[in-house]
C-alpha cells in the first residue's frame, strides 16, 4: 500500500524539527514527496512540474515556516492548489434551449462509453426528460445489443441499425426521429478505438458535422496513466470537448488522469461513474479526487466529523479523569454516544486511509454498542461509579432492564475493566493495546 | 509484413518518445550528470515505468560507471539493464492433460473478450479444437460478443442465459470440453474492478467449480492488463493475484499508448510474467511476450 502524502510530510518534517526554525531548503524536500506523491497516482510529468512551481510559491510563506505542523501546512495548500485546478463542482450538462439537447460520448476502447451514455441517460429519465440512445458504435462487436439491453433496462428508445450504414447518418436519422417523438436529449454512443486511428477521428468528425451535438463529452477512465494527457489533447484539439465523465472511480485509482485531463484541457469533469449498476454516476467533487490523489482517504471529512463532536473544554475533563483515574460507566457511555453522533462505524473506519481496504470485510455490529449503552442506562447513578457494587443480583437487575442477558451485563463490565487498564498502561507510558471493545471482532 | 516488423510498428509510439527521449538526453556524447539523469528520470516516469522502477534504473546508471563504459553508451548501457528487468521469455504453453483450461479475468473495459477470441482464432488455427465458455454473464451482450468470436474463429460456445451463474457456465464448457475431446477452454469472466470484495470471491468460486470438473484446471489464469492503465496496473495484478493466483499477463492497448513503461514495472515489482502482447486489431496482433525482440523493437 502506498504511504500518504501526509505521513510522508511529518516524517521528513520530523527529522528537521530539531534544527529550530524551518528553512526553504527545508520546504525543498518536502516539494520533492509531493513531486512523488503527485506522478505515483499518475498526474502528468508536465503538469506535476507545473503544479509544484505554484505549490512553492505559497508553501515558502510565513505561515508554513513558523508552523508547529509545517507538514499539515503543506499538504493544506497542495489539497487546495489540487481542488482550485479541478474546478468547481457545478458544471453541468447545459440544455440546449431549443430540444433535443443533442450530447455525443467519445473516448478510447473500454472507457466505458456504451455503460455511461446508459447512465446518463436515466439521470435525465429521473428528471422527467425523454431521453433517446442512438447505438452509433458499429465497430465492437455486439456493441449495439449492449446498448438495446441496457435501454429496455431503463425503458429508454434505442435507436440503432443492423443496415451498413454510416454512423453518421445513422445519428442523423435518430435526431430526425427524435424530433419526432417529441425526445428532448439524443445521447449518442459513438465507437471507441485506439486514438491514432485517423479512420475513427474521420468518423467522429463526421457525426459531430451531422449532428451538431451541444455537448461533446470524452469518457475516460480513471486508470488511465501518464498517456491521459495525450488522449485528452487529441480528442480536444480534434474533435472538441465540452467535458469530461470519469469512469471506474470505485476502484482504488489515485486518479491523476484527471489533473491532467483538465490541467491540458481547460474543460470540466462533469460526473464520475462510480459502480456497474446503470444509478451510479454521481456529481463530480473536486475535494474528493483531492484527497485522493493525495493518499490522504476522507481524512477531512473525518476530522470535520470528529470535531463537531468534540469541544476542546470536554475534552481536557476527560483527559483529567482519566489521569485521576475516575473513569465511570457514565463516561464510557458518553465516548461512544459521541462515536455514534459521528456517523455509523463502518462509514468512519471507511475514511481511515489504507484501513478502509483492509477493513473491508469486517462486519462491525452496530447492535453492539446499543446493547452497551442499554446496559449502562439500567444501571444505578451509585453503580455507574463504582462498579464493586456489582453483585449477582443487581447484575440480574440491570439484563431485566436493560433487556439483555446477564452474560451481556458481565461483557459489558469486563470491557470496561479492561479499558480502564488499558488507560493506566497508557498513562504510564507503557504504550497503548486495543481493548477488547464491543463490536469489533 | 513480417512478424517483427508489425511488432516494432505496434511499439512506435512508445519508440518514438522513450527512445527518442534517451537519444535526445545524451546526443552528441553528453555525460552522466545530474542534470542528464534527472531528465532521463522524468522521461522513464512520463512513459508510466514507475517512480520505483525509474529510481533503481537511475541508481545504477548512477553508480556502475564502470558497467556504463564497458558497455559503450548511457544508451547500450539501459539497453541491458532494461533487458534485464524483463528476464526471460515465459510464452503461453499448453501442457498435460486435455483440455487445457484457460481462465481470463480482469478489470472491466480491458480486453478481456476481445484476446479471449483472437487466442481462440489462434487455436483454431494450429489445428486445436476449442470451447469458449461465456461465463460474463453480467454485462449486457457479452455473450453476443463472444458468439461472434466464436463464429469468427470456429470455436465452440458454451452459454447460459444472461444473468446465469458464471460458475455454472465454466463447469458446463469444462465438461463438455472433456467429453468432446477438445484442446483448449477459454473462459470469458465479466470485468470486476479488483477492489470489490464480493466480486473476487466470485471468481475464487469460479475457480472451485472448475476444479470439481477437472482437479488440475484452470492450468493458466490469465489477467488482462490494458497498458494504457497507469500504476494501478500494478494494483490490479496485485490484488487479483492474491485472490486467484495469476499465472500469466496479456497486456493490451499497447499499440494505442507511447507509455509502454507498464512493462518493466509489472515484471520487476511483481514477478508476474507477461505471456502475451497486444499490439494492434487484428488476431496476429495478439503475440507471445519476447522479452529480446520487445527490447529490441524499442531500441531499434
Amino acid at each position: 500500500m502506498l504511504e500518504s502524502l501526509g505521513e510522508r510530510l511529518e516524517g521528513i518534517f520530523k527529522k528537521l524539527k530539531g534544527r529550530g526554525l524551518l528553512k526553504e531548503q527545508d520546504i525543498e524536500l518536502a516539494l520533492k514527496e509531493v513531486r512523488v506523491a503527485l506522478l505515483e497516482a499518475d498526474v502528468n510529468f508536465r503538469v506535476v512540474k507545473d503544479f509544484v512551481a505554484s505549490v512553492k510559491e505559497k508553501a515558502t510563506g510565513k505561515a508554513v515556516l513558523e508552523s508547529l505542523t509545517p507538514g499539515q501546512q503543506v499538504v493544506k495548500i497542495v489539497h487546495n492548489e489540487i481542488c482550485q485546478l479541478l474546478g468547481g463542482t457545478e458544471d453541468k450538462i447545459k440544455l440546449a434551449p431549443n430540444p433535443p439537447t443533442v450530447i455525443m460520448m467519445i473516448g478510447l476502447q473500454g472507457s466505458g462509453k456504451t455503460t455511461t451514455s446508459a447512465k446518463l441517460a436515466r439521470i435525465f429519465k429521473k428528471e422527467g426528460r425523454r431521453p433517446m440512445l442512438v447505438a452509433a458504435d458499429l465497430q465492437r462487436p455486439a456493441a449495439v445489443d449492449q446498448l438495446i439491453t441496457l435501454g429496455k433496462q431503463l425503458d429508454v428508445p434505442v435507436h440503432f441499425t443492423r443496415d451498413k450504414m454510416s454512423p453518421a447518418a445513422l445519428s442523423s436519422e435518430a435526431l430526425k426521429k427524435a424530433r419526432l417523438e417529441a425526445r428532448d436529449i439524443v445521447i449518442i454512443d459513438t465507437a471507441g478505438r485506439l486514438h491514432i486511428d485517423q479512420a475513427l477521428m474521420v468518423e467522429l468528425k463526421e457525426i459531430k458535422e451531422k449532428t451538431s451535438p451541444h455537448e461533446t463529452l470524452l469518457v475516460a477512465d480513471s486508470m488511465t496513466g501518464q498517456e491521459a494527457v495525450n488522449i485528452a489533447k487529441t480528442f480536444n484539439e480534434e474533435i472538441g470537448l465540452e467535458g469530461v465523465i470519469l469512469t471506474k472511480m470505485d476502484g482504488d485509482a489515485r486518479g491523476g488522469a484527471a489533473l491532467s485531463i483538465k490541467a491540458v484541457t481547460g474543460k470540466p469533469i462533469k460526473y464520475m461513474g462510480t459502480g456497474e449498476k446503470l444509478d451510479m454516476l454521481e456529481a463530480f467533487h473536486p475535494d474528493r479526487l483531492a484527497s485522493r490523489v493525495l493518499g490522504m482517504g476522507d481524512v477531512l471529512s473525518l476530522i470535520e466529523k470528529a470535531q463537531s463532536a468534540y469541544d476542546m473544554a470536554e475534552a481536557e475533563k476527560l483527559g483529567k479523569k482519566l489521569m485521576a483515574e475516575s473513569f465511570t460507566f457514565e463516561d464510557l457511555r458518553d465516548q461512544l454516544k459521541k462515536v455514534r453522533s459521528m456517523g455509523s462505524i463502518e462509514s468512519l473506519l471507511g475514511m481511515i486511509p489504507g484501513l478502509g481496504a483492509k477493513l473491508k470485510n469486517v462486519k462491525i455490529d452496530e447492535k453492539e454498542f446499543v446493547k452497551v449503552e442499554a446496559v449502562i442506562n439500567s444501571m444505578t447513578p451509585s453503580e455507574r461509579r463504582n462498579r464493586h457494587l456489582l453483585n449477582g443480583s443487581r447484575r440480574k437487575r440491570i439484563a431485566i432492564g436493560s433487556g439483555t442477558q446477564v452474560s451481556d451485563v458481565n461483557r459489558v463490565v469486563k470491557q470496561y475493566v479492561e479499558m480502564k487498564k488499558m488507560l493506566k498502561m497508557f498513562k504510564g507510558g507503557k504504550g497503548l493495546r486495543m481493548p477488547n471493545i464491543a463490536g469489533f471482532r | 509484413m513480417g512478424l517483427f516488423d508489425r511488432l516494432k510498428k505496434g511499439l512506435e509510439r512508445t519508440r518514438a518518445s522513450l527512445m527518442g527521449g534517451i537519444d535526445n538526453i545524451f546526443s552528441g556524447g553528453k555525460v552522466i550528470d545530474e542534470e542528464s539523469l534527472e531528465e532521463l528520470e522524468e522521461l522513464l516516469i512520463s512513459s508510466d515505468i514507475g517512480v520505483k522502477t525509474a529510481s533503481g534504473i537511475i541508481e545504477s546508471l548512477e553508480q556502475r560507471k564502470s558497467d556504463v563504459k564497458k558497455a559503450g553508451s548511457p544508451r547500450e548501457f539501459l539497453k541491458s539493464e532494461m533487458t534485464d528487468l524483463l528476464g526471460r521469455p515465459e510464452p503461453l504453453v499448453l501442457f498435460g492433460e486435455k483440455p487445457f483450461v484457460i481462465l481470463t479475468v480482469g478489470v472491466n473495459g480491458a480486453g478481456k473478450t476481445t484476446t479471449i477470441g483472437k487466442l481462440a482464432s489462434r487455436f483454431t488455427q494450429e489445428g486445436r479444437s476449442v470451447v469458449l465458455a461465456a461465463a460474463d454473464t453480467f454485462r449486457a451482450a457479452a455473450i453476443e460478443q463472444l458468439e461472434i468470436w466464436s463464429q469468427r474463429s470456429g470455436a465452440q460456445l458454451i452459454k447460459q442465459q444472461a444473468g446465469g451463474d458464471p460458475a455454472a457456465v465454466a463447469f458446463d464448457a469444462v465438461e463438455a470440453a472433456k467429453k468432446r475431446g477438445s484442446d483448449v477452454v477459454i473462459i470469458d469472466t465479466a470485468g470486476r474492478l479488483h477492489t470489490k470484495a464480493p466480486l473476487m470471491e466470485e471468481l475464487k468460486k469460479v475457480r472451485r467449480v472448475i476444479q470439481k470438473a477437472m482437479p488440475d484446471a484452470p492450468q493458466e489464469t490469465l489477467l488482462v492488463v490494458d497498458a494504457t492503465n497507469g500504476q494501478n496496473a500494478l494494483r490490479q495484478a496485485e490484488l487479483f493475484n492474491q485472490a486467484i493466483a495469476v499465472t500469466g499477463i496479456a497486456l493490451t492497448k499497447l499499440d494505442g499508448t507511447a507509455k509502454g513503461g507498464i512493462v518493466f514495472t509489472i515484471k520487476r515489482e511483481l514477478g508476474i510474467p507477461i505471456k502475451l502482447l497486444g499490439i494492434g486489431e487484428a488476431v496476429e496482433d495478439l503475440r507471445d511476450f519476447d522479452p529480446k525482440d520487445f527490447i529490441d523493437a524499442l531500441f531499434g
